[in-house]
């Protein structure tokens, strides 16, 4: 989406005029100090029209009256702007999922109602072509449902009932099959509701670090409010009249308009960049939290490597023939449903095989399905050939019983391959050892880069796999995470949350199953898949649409960019005072004490274009912000002083020099007329 | 010229070179480790028992804020007592008379809070009795009051968490006996080998080379000279402070007092290194200090040593410096140097009349307290320092995206309100209070009080907007020194910085005490790489911007009326 759409930017121009209520404008007291401001130059304006003549030429107390209220304008525009984006963006996931006609589930039969009439509760059916109508749990059956609507993605994905993948979300389309689902939210209350709500503003709390935030922007204003009034009395002591304009100009410069101004453009900004990556936030402090994160537990599997384990080596015994030992080993996974008996029928063609398995050999086999007492498969042949794939101990056990010798040659290559991260897979025909298959993790490309990211950034990586300690050890090492729990439990990611949580660390990670809401809820920044269980969803603080397990990176990027905007802006606007106050302090006294001449180091033309520049600078500027503070400040991983030291340098350095030269180069223009 | 500058120099090398080591010993003291004064240990016992103090009980942060202000009413009421009646008590050789109420209530309360602002001239104001029971002692408790809570402060920066800080009555104790006292009785020996008094005889008369004969006011001077500066103090036993010649004889007294007044402020600073075992944290601060201080330092000696252009060109000499108001014995630069000193640490003591500085050096000492935490005074620098970190940590930490912390305490709003409370108060104050010396001024010239409005300030003008903003900005600084110039013995001075001086003391103290003993509930969080680091020089530069933004910049429109545009008035 473009950043000011033109359709956006005129709802936002309207709701940047109905901000101006002082209802609204209450909740940002920097800003309704402002309007006080504003109300006060109306006030002057219209008593010098009255005739009042100490308060200088209407004309310039006019201009000051407009720069303010544009001020304000500007600074609404900047919270509505980013209000519309983010609605504009909920919409358009919403708009799917509006009445649509569902078929409800009644003792009676089906009865056809709109989706905005389903409860919390209700029942209802979907056949192959329906659009599901609300959000919901599937009960009954089995479907392929295109979700691309939420996630954009067009791969067709399987939910079925029971287990954990059980969740179907309103507006996607089932494809195949029929599903009885039952409605797990009141219409208004799934989590994009929920969302749109809090982009609207109307449940929108100040996260801590908000008020926080506001409270210091707040003691800036008081103490600008006490420079302001007590110069008052200095200057009836110093004989040198000030007139109001000035006075406000002084104030409105001096206070943090800037951040006061975006900040909550800022906030909205940092959800509506969550939205966008696919991820709906129950609250704004969760992507605040997500920022602070320190620990992240990742699942190995479809996080760090890609789907399970693979074939990736045949090493037959030596006096083996390895074209037999290749066809063997297809024989024995035939029947064999496992990602990892496919992929070694997979890695056999790959290699080109030649000894495709004649069907004369397959008739009348006798398939062996794995079982967790003999931990092995295979197939027993009709020409009595028995061949058998499994664990090392198992293989062992069954050739040792047959009186066989376990070939040193096979044990040693089964040591490397555990110690390299691979399983190794024993094979034996007719009892006797005949080679060793290995199978390995694909790490997922770029994933140890994305490690490294996070590791500048200070968190440290946890991987959870239910592997054995040795394996998860090589692929950890090898992924570049920190540290793994290995033989994985539920409950041993929850201990682990627990005690990470103890030692003062925020702990973020992703589940999906209704094992893992426990430790979802423990978690500080709990993300649940959108294909999760509905226990899954209501235990974290955010929904991911894409159901991509990696995303919490981008998450705690966000996080990380919504303070790195507020702090940076922060900066900017309190830098900015020093070069208003040598515009604006001069402007005050020059006509009585004209030696204070010395003071005007930008060498303004006059006091009323000093005081004019200064004020149309400190409006200008938020709309010149408003693209950075939509679109956030850049982070970047180099390290926290790193990080200072650089965002010190253009916010703080750039904030303190950027108004010197747009107050003269204004004062040019102004004082043409002043 | 050149030997005045490198006596500067030496003077702030040997000053740090002995605060290190003291910096060592004080962390150790209170860390609960031998030290070389472990025979004062009975002493404190007997002190325990009398007092009926059980130092095994420890106290969280508002139990030792409730002890201090206890301990600190109760001063009051019996320093007012004492400077009411003083006339009709003992040890009075010179007959000098009781205190009117409101200048009792100014000077009780001045002294409670080591602040040190004197209404009265020492010669006539006060008795023997006084100078020692009610002065001395204020000085010696008041500078113990602002270290213990310091130290408190350190008890609560500790990795444990807790809120158990330690008993304030046995920190406070120990201030005394550890620091205080064993330091004061080596400088105070050195001030009587070279000249001051130490005697209870009465005024001495002598005879002048002009054969006048001259009173010179006497007394056990020595002593009370000593802890004045080593508890950055400042108020003098004579009315002219460390400028008379008994009270600081030579260039050696002045030196060693010079030392003094900076020695405890910057040894807190090493003792919090040691203490947290934090030392790159302590020389951090100490080089934000030190480069706050030279901001000051670095103008106000060449405004001094340049002279005056005004005196030039009436075709008098100007080579030794602008030498109005300074003595001889120091010269221009070491007497910048102490004027420098003296307002960014709360002594407040002089040895030059700091109103006929340069309008640049008037400017310079003002900021030195309208800041109050370069150095700053004894503990209570620190705190001052304290609350700005807080504000530092919080900006700095949004902007590399965390949410900020200082020591492994998250800082939230509750931190931040008070810190912003604290930090509002100063300028509050000190523009608050001028503005209605301003306002009496103008609207009020011909007010039915003993002294007049009108008849306030000696010189009228930008100088005389510079007396009121000096006198309110030191008393809000519990600095002390004043501008002179002001007729401030009168109701409306004594009783408007008398309260000025209460809320300028304790609302700074019980902040950031405050603020450290909500932290150190907090869960500890260990540092990662994506922690802020506080003790790097981009933190410090970035505390140096916090403070001479918030501090000094409010202050801006007020020093363009007054030493602003008398210097642009001088030199055009």
């Amino acid at each position: 989406m473009k950043l000011f759409d033109k359709k956006l930017v005129s709802e936002a121009l309207k709701q940047s005029v109905v901000k101006l209520h002082p209802k609204f404008m209450v909740k940002n007291p920097v800003m309704f100090t402002v309007e006080i401001g504003t109300l006060v130059m109306l006030f002057v304006c219209i008593w010098i029209l009255a005739g009042e003549q100490s308060q200088g030429s209407f004309t310039y107390n006019l201009i000051v009256f407009l720069v303010l209220l544009l001020t304000l304008l500007f600074a609404n525009f900047a919270e509505a702007v980013a209000e519309a984006r983010g609605k504009a963006q909920a919409e358009s996931l919403r708009k799917t999922r509006e009445e649509t006609p569902a078929k409800l589930f009644q003792s009676g039969g089906i009865k056809i109602i709109s989706s905005a009439e389903l409860k919390k509760g209700d029942i209802f059916i979907c056949d192959a072509g329906d659009i599901i109508a609300l959000d919901g749990e599937i009960i009954e059956g089995i479907a392929t449902i295109d979700e691309s609507a939420i996630t954009g993605e067009s791969a067709p994905v399987i939910r079925e009932a029971g287990g954990d993948k059980s969740s179907v979300t309103g507006g996607t389309k089932v494809l195949s099959d029929k599903i009885k689902v039952q409605v797990t939210v009141e219409p208004g209350e799934s989590f994009l509701d929920k969302m749109i709500s809090l982009v609207e503003g109307a449940s929108r709390q100040k996260t801590p670090n908000e008020i926080a935030l506001t409270i210091l922007l707040a003691a800036f204003t008081l103490v600008f409010i006490i420079v302001c009034v007590t110069l008052k009395p200095f200057a009836d002591y110093a004989n040198t009249p000030i007139t109001i304009a000035a006075y406000i100009s002084l104030f409105v410069c001096l206070i943090p308009t800037t951040i006061g101004g975006l900040l909550s453009a800022i906030g909205i900004a940092g959800m509506d960049r969550a939205l966008r990556a696919n991820v709906i936030t129950k609250s704004g402090k969760a992507v605040e939290t997500a920022g602070d994160i320190d620990v992240l537990l990742l699942d190995k599997t479809g996080t760090i490597t890609i789907g399970n384990r693979k074939a990736t080596h045949f090493f037959p015994v030596a006096g083996y023939d390895s074209d037999k030992f290749i066809g063997n080993c297809v024989l024995s996974s035939l029947s064999d449903e496992t990602p990892e008996g496919k992929s070694i029928v997979e890695l056999a063609k790959l290699l080109g095989s030649k000894s495709n398995p004649a069907d004369t050999l397959i008739k009348d086999a006798r398939f062996i399905k794995f079982a967790a007492e003999t931990r092995t498969s295979g197939i027993d042949l009709a020409n009595g050939i028995r061949i058998r794939k499994g664990a090392f101990d198992a293989i062992k056990n069954i050739s040792q019983k047959a009186g066989f010798v376990f070939p040193d040659e096979t044990e040693k290559k089964v040591k490397d391959i555990s110690s390299n991260g691979g399983t190794p897979l024993v094979v034996s025909e007719n009892d006797k050892v005949i080679g060793v298959i290995e199978l390995q993790d694909i790490i997922k490309p770029g994933i140890s880069e994305r490690f490294e990211r996070l590791r500048k950034m200070g968190i440290k990586t946890v991987m959870v796999t239910g592997d054995n300690p040795l394996t998860a050890k090589f692929i950890a090492e090898k992924a570049g995470v920190d540290d793994f729990i290995a033989e994985a439990k539920p409950e041993d990611k929850m201990n682990y949350i627990k005690k990470e949580q103890a030692e003062g660390r925020l702990v973020a990670m992703m589940g999906d199953g209704t094992n893992d809401a426990p430790a979802l809820a423990q978690a500080d920044v709990g993300v649940a898949m959108n294909s999760g269980t509905q226990a899954a969803k209501e235990a974290g603080n955010m929904v991911d649409l894409d159901n991509d397990p990696t995303k919490l990176i981008e998450v705690v990027e966000i996080g990380k960019q919504l303070l790195i905007t507020r702090g940076t802006l922060t900066t900017f606007s309190i830098a900015n005072d020093v070069a208003k106050y040598f515009a604006i302090v001069p402007a005050l006294f020059i006509a009585a004490i004209p030696a204070l001449q010395g003071l005007n180091i930008m060498k303004l033309h006059s006091p009323e274009s000093a005081i004019l520049s200064a004020v149309i600078f400190n409006a200008i500027i938020i709309p010149v912000l408003i693209p950075l503070a939509l679109r956030g400040v850049k982070y970047k991983p180099i390290g926290a002083s790193a990080l200072l030291q650089r965002n010190l340098l253009i916010y703080g350095i750039g904030g303190l020099l950027i108004p010197f030269a747009g107050i003269k180069l204004l004062d040019l223009a102004v004082g043409i007329f002043f | 010229m050149n030997s005045e500058i490198t006596g500067v120099i030496v003077m702030f090398i040997i000053t740090v070179l002995l605060a290190i080591p003291l910096g060592k010993y004080i962390a150790d003291v209170f860390k609960g480790e031998k030290t070389i004064l472990d025979f004062m240990a009975p002493v404190e016992r007997f002190v325990y028992r009398i007092c009926d103090i059980d130092i095994t009980k420890e106290m969280n942060w508002k139990q030792h804020m409730l002890a201090m202000l206890a301990m600190n009413m109760l001063w009051f009421v019996y320093a007012f007592v004492m400077l009411i009646s003083q006339g009709s008590l003992f040890l009075n050789p010179d007959g000098n008379p009781s205190m009117t109420p409101d200048l009792s209530f100014n000077t009780a309360i001045s002294f409670m809070v080591n602040c040190n602002l004197q209404h009265y001239s020492g010669e006539s104001g006060l008795t023997y009795l006084t100078q020692l029971a009610v002065i001395t002692f204020l000085q010696f408790v008041s500078a113990a009051t602002g270290i213990a809570a310091l130290i408190v402060v350190f008890n609560a920066m500790r990795e444990k968490v807790t809120d158990q800080l330690g008993n304030f009555f046995d920190i406070f104790t120990k201030t005394i006996t550890r620091i205080l006292l064993p330091i004061s009785i080596i400088i105070a020996i050195i001030l009587a080998f070279n000249g001051s008094p130490a005697s209870f005889e009465g005024k001495d008369t002598i005879t002048t080379l002009q054969g006048d004969t001259v009173q010179v006011s006497r007394g056990p001077a020595a002593g009370m000279i000593a802890i004045k500066h080593l508890g950055t103090n400042g108020g003098g036993w004579f009315g002219v402070n460390s400028a008379h010649p008994l009270e600081n004889p030579n260039y050696f007294t002045n030196m060693v007092e010079m030392i003094a007044q900076v020695l405890i402020p910057l040894a807190m600073i090493f003792a919090l290194g040691y203490f947290l075992n934090r030392k790159r944290l302590s020389w951090i601060i100490f080089g934000v200090m030190t480069a706050g201080m030279l901001t000051f330092l670095i103008p106000t000696m060449v405004s001094e040593i340049n002279g005056n252009p005004a005196i030039s060109e009436m075709g008098i000499d100007q080579r030794s410096g602008s030498m109005e108001g300074k003595e001889v014995r120091f010269g221009a630069a070491a007497s910048a140097y102490w004027s420098i000193v003296t307002t960014i640490i709360s002594t407040g003591s002089v040895n030059s009349m700091h109103d006929s500085s340069m309008p640049v050096s008037g400017a310079m000492q003002m900021l030195g307290m309208m800041t109050n935490a370069f150095y700053g005074g004894c503990g209570v620098g620190i705190l001052n320092y304290y609350v700005f970190i807080i504000i530092a940590v919080f900006i700095s930490g949004l902007m590399v995206g965390r949410t900020p912390e200082f020591l492994g305490r998250k800082i939230e709003a509750r931190e931040m309100k008070i810190a912003s409370i604290v930090a509002l108060l100063h300028p509050f104050l000190i523009l608050s209070g001028t503005a209605l010396a301003s306002w009496t001024i103008v609207n009020h010239p011909d007010a039915n009080w003993s002294v007049h409005p009108s008849n306030w300030l000696n010189n009228p003008g930008y100088h005389g907007f510079s007396e009121m903003l000096y006198e309110f900005t030191s008393a809000a600084a519990n600095n002390g020194s004043g501008f002179e110039g002001l007729g401030d013995n009168n109701i409306f001075w004594n009783i408007t910085t008398g309260l000025v001086l209460i809320f300028g003391r304790f609302l700074p103290i019980i902040g950031p005490v405050a603020i450290a003993g909500i932290l150190a509930r907090k869960k500890y969080i260990p540092e990662s790489s994506g922690t802020l680091r506080t003790d790097t020089a981009t933190f410090g530069f970035m505390t140096y911007a916090v403070i001479m933004i918030l501090a000094a910049l409010a202050f801006f429109p007020a020093l363009a009326l007054g030493p602003l545009a008398e210097y642009f008035s001088l030199y055009n």
